[in-house]
């Protein structure tokens, strides 16, 4: 595959590895989270903590938008799904995460509720022009990479006027849970986690930029290197901040500069405002309450917005009570120190957020790693 | 007393299609017993009668759901015939006959159902083995979807020949007989809601010769299995967990073709995951295994064949694959469903 396989040569890695190998001091530490399950999910298919000398240890972040959505908005949901007049859309992982009582969205389906995988918002909307007598809703989640194709059906339901058709909005902000992770007393105060640097997220930033992270890296003096998803730009950006690290500076720096730039896209930022407004408060499952980290849906579009339209009131749902996915996703713990992981909590039966998408930390770690931690 | 005959061109089944009456027996001499001809059918019994040799036997059954109907390189009739023959062909054994049952939709097209019916006839013949007894049923509308397809095949095992997915040890070397994937995404191609074109097709085929030539090469095969669902990855973790043992493989030695690698790339799926219908993974001593090789490779549906990894001892039973990107991975079961009814 021309451009992809430039990104995943095996040679290339190697010296790339031997570099970090041969950069990393003796009395330094290098603690790094990437910030995405894009990169949580590469590091694990392609082996790359084989390539990394003991002193590099990776944290994972909570970047995977379906391992964050709270269980209360999952059951709100599936109960929207289970409304006779109800046919209800969504990206095929959601299907699985499991809500409270053990439901989900493929329970739900064999039970008799009309949900559809779809592959893009617009299919959805094309379901919604299909069948007039249905009440078509899209069940949006995702970071600032999904958010404006779901701005764009929102723009084309109104102006068809498609009263079959609404949105039922989960969208959240990175920088909101980046910031969140540093402003963590574990974090900021303590000390008691160790955070040398972070890698950015690659199509996030396609979108909003580099430009957020400068107040990140200021602020909180943590290198920032934005890195593609591809596993030599991960092994790249680890070198990257090996070098900041090594003097010194903590500075964005961008590794994935064939798609990034320091403004982002300012077409799709626009349609974003014009669509959507913070929330002052929105819940991330494992991070729990977090300031304007999430997007509603703005007044001149309130008629497509199916948590006005059915009514939607979701509750706040406690994990399971052994679960540590709040500590994995802020790099306190790791998944096999979780007392639940692999025994109870798998990818086939995910208990918490952290092993429900192949993007989480705990379900890469089970499918990829789970041989490392093995005697 | 006869009336018109079937409209293949313009009709459609109905329920008397199924109802044990006239219109039933119809359906049955002009389409059925005209496509699979053969003795044993002929005879109109409500089984099968004939005479069995002295050894042993094998028996499996498989029921076929695949949507849509028709695909690139096959449709769901030759499908029935490849993969239950391939069922019966992954003892090393013989195929030797087929039953088949139809379950109908009300209302699927007279013309569908006949060329569905003459594809599976085309390949029962090209492959030797018959279709000596069926059953047809038909369905109301909304109660099935189109057509469902059943066949259940008998083989027998050549004398010294023992093979069973538990019998893999460390030290053997595992091997496949072409490239992966090509099943899954062909179908993948036709759905609607994925929107994606490709020159690929299934590689749906029937593999007892192929298996013929290899049992009588190296009769120390220990374990055959075609990796249809879950692919590759699931069929692998089967046979380890089977066996007691684990398994390394080598990304780079897998065969894949380009275009299913570009798929899956766009998709988001694992190619290891994906189906194959015309493909077997050969588990035999490694001092056998080049001349294994060797023979597949001299088949038309072994060309591509290649060894792919090795068994090792693990009590674990983990199957790992060195990344071409040189770390180590698990390559697990299938969690879920890759995507739903492609068989």
């Amino acid at each position: 595959m021309k451009y992809i396989d430039e990104f995943r040569d095996g040679a290339l890695a190697r010296n790339i590895a031997a570099s970090i190998a041969g950069e990393v001091e003796a009395g330094l530490r290098y603690a790094l989270m990437e910030f995405c399950g894009g990169h949580t999910h590469a590091i694990s298919r392609y082996g790359i903590e084989d390539l990394l000398p003991a002193q590099v240890r990776m944290i994972h972040g909570p970047g995977c938008p379906v391992c964050v959505l709270p269980m209360g908005r999952i059951d709100a949901a599936i109960a929207l799904a289970g409304r006779p007049e109800v046919t209800l859309c969504t990206y095929g992982d959601l299907l699985r995460v499991p809500g409270s009582k053990r439901q989900s969205l493929m329970k739900a389906k064999a039970a008799g509720a009309d949900v559809r995988m779809v592959t893009s918002a617009a299919d959805a909307l094309g379901i919604a022009a299909a069948f007039p007598d249905r009440q078509v809703v899209f069940f949006a989640i995702g970071f600032e990479t999904t958010t404006p194709p779901t701005a764009v059906v929102l723009k084309q339901a109104k102006a068809r006027d498609l009263a079959n058709f609404s949105v039922f909005c989960n969208h959240v902000l990175t920088p909101a849970a980046i910031g969140n992770i540093l402003e963590s007393p574990e974090v900021r105060q303590l000390g008691t986690v160790p955070l040398d640097g972070f890698i950015g997220p690659a199509h996030v930033s396609t979108v909003i930029g580099s430009r957020p992270y400068e107040y990140f890296a200021e602020e909180y003096q943590k290198p920032v290197v934005i890195a593609g998803f591809e596993p030599l730009d991960v092994l790249q950006a680890i070198l990257m901040l090996v070098r900041q690290i090594n003097q010194g500076r903590y500075d964005v720096e961008n590794e994935f500069s064939r798609a990034v730039t320091r403004d982002g896209n300012r077409k799709a930022q626009a349609l974003v405002a014009e669509v959507f407004e913070l929330r002052p408060v929105f819940e991330w499952r494992g991070l729990g309450q977090v300031p304007y980290s999430g997007l509603a849906i703005k007044q001149a579009y309130a008629a497509w917005d199916a948590e006005r339209r059915f009514a939607i009131a979701a509750a706040s749902v406690p994990d399971h009570k052994g679960c540590d996915c709040g500590a994995i996703l802020r790099g306190l713990k790791k998944p096999s120190d979780c007392k639940l992981f692999g025994n109870v909590c798998t990818p086939d039966n995910p208990i918490g957020s952290c092993m429900v998408s192949a993007e989480g930390a705990c379900a890469a770690h089970w499918t990829y790693g789970r041989f490392r931690g093995a005697a | 007393m006869k009336g018109p005959p079937l409209d293949f061109r313009n009709g459609m089944v109905d329920m008397s299609h199924g109802g044990g009456g006239r219109a039933m027996a119809q359906l049955v001499d002009e389409l059925f017993i005209a496509a699979f001809d053969n003795d044993l059918l002929r005879q109109r019994n409500d089984q099968a009668s004939f005479a069995v040799e002295a050894g042993r036997m094998v028996m499996t059954t498989d029921g076929y759901v695949i949507s849509p109907l028709f695909f690139p390189g096959g449709d769901i009739g030759s499908l029935a015939v490849h993969g239950t023959i391939n069922d019966v062909a992954m003892a090393g054994a013989v195929p030797l006959a087929l039953s088949a049952s139809f379950i109908i939709e009300e209302g699927l097209p007279l013309a569908d159902l006949r060329r569905i019916v003459l594809s599976m006839a085309a390949a029962s013949r090209e492959a030797g083995v018959p279709v000596v007894t069926g059953d047809t049923k038909v369905v109301e509308r909304g109660k099935g979807d189109g057509l469902f397809i059943t066949t259940t095949g008998i083989g027998r095992v050549p004398p010294g020949i023992t093979i069973s997915g538990d019998l893999a040890r460390p030290g053997d070397a595992i091997l496949v007989s072409g490239s992966m994937g090509d099943h899954g995404v062909a179908v993948m191609s036709q759905r609607e809601n994925l929107g994606f074109a490709t020159d690929l097709k299934s590689d749906s085929a029937a593999l007892h010769g192929l298996v013929a030539a290899m049992v009588a090469a190296t009769p120390s095969i220990h374990c055959l299995r075609d990796p249809t669902r879950g692919g590759l990855a699931s069929t692998l973790n089967e046979l380890a967990h089977q066996s007691g043992v684990g398994m390394i493989i080598e990304e780079t030695a897998i065969p894949l073709r380009a275009e299913v690698a570009g798929a899956c790339e766009l998709l988001g799926l694992d190619p290891l995951y994906v189906a194959n219908e015309g493909k077997l993974i050969a588990i035999l001593p490694e001092a056998e295994a080049s001349r294994l090789l060797a023979v597949m490779r001299d088949h038309p549906l072994g060309r591509e064949a290649a060894v792919i990894g090795r068994v090792v001892e693990d009590r674990h039973r983990f199957v790992q694959m060195q990344t071409a990107f040189g770390g180590r991975r698990i390559v697990d079961w299938l969690a879920g469903e890759q995507l739903p009814r492609i068989c």
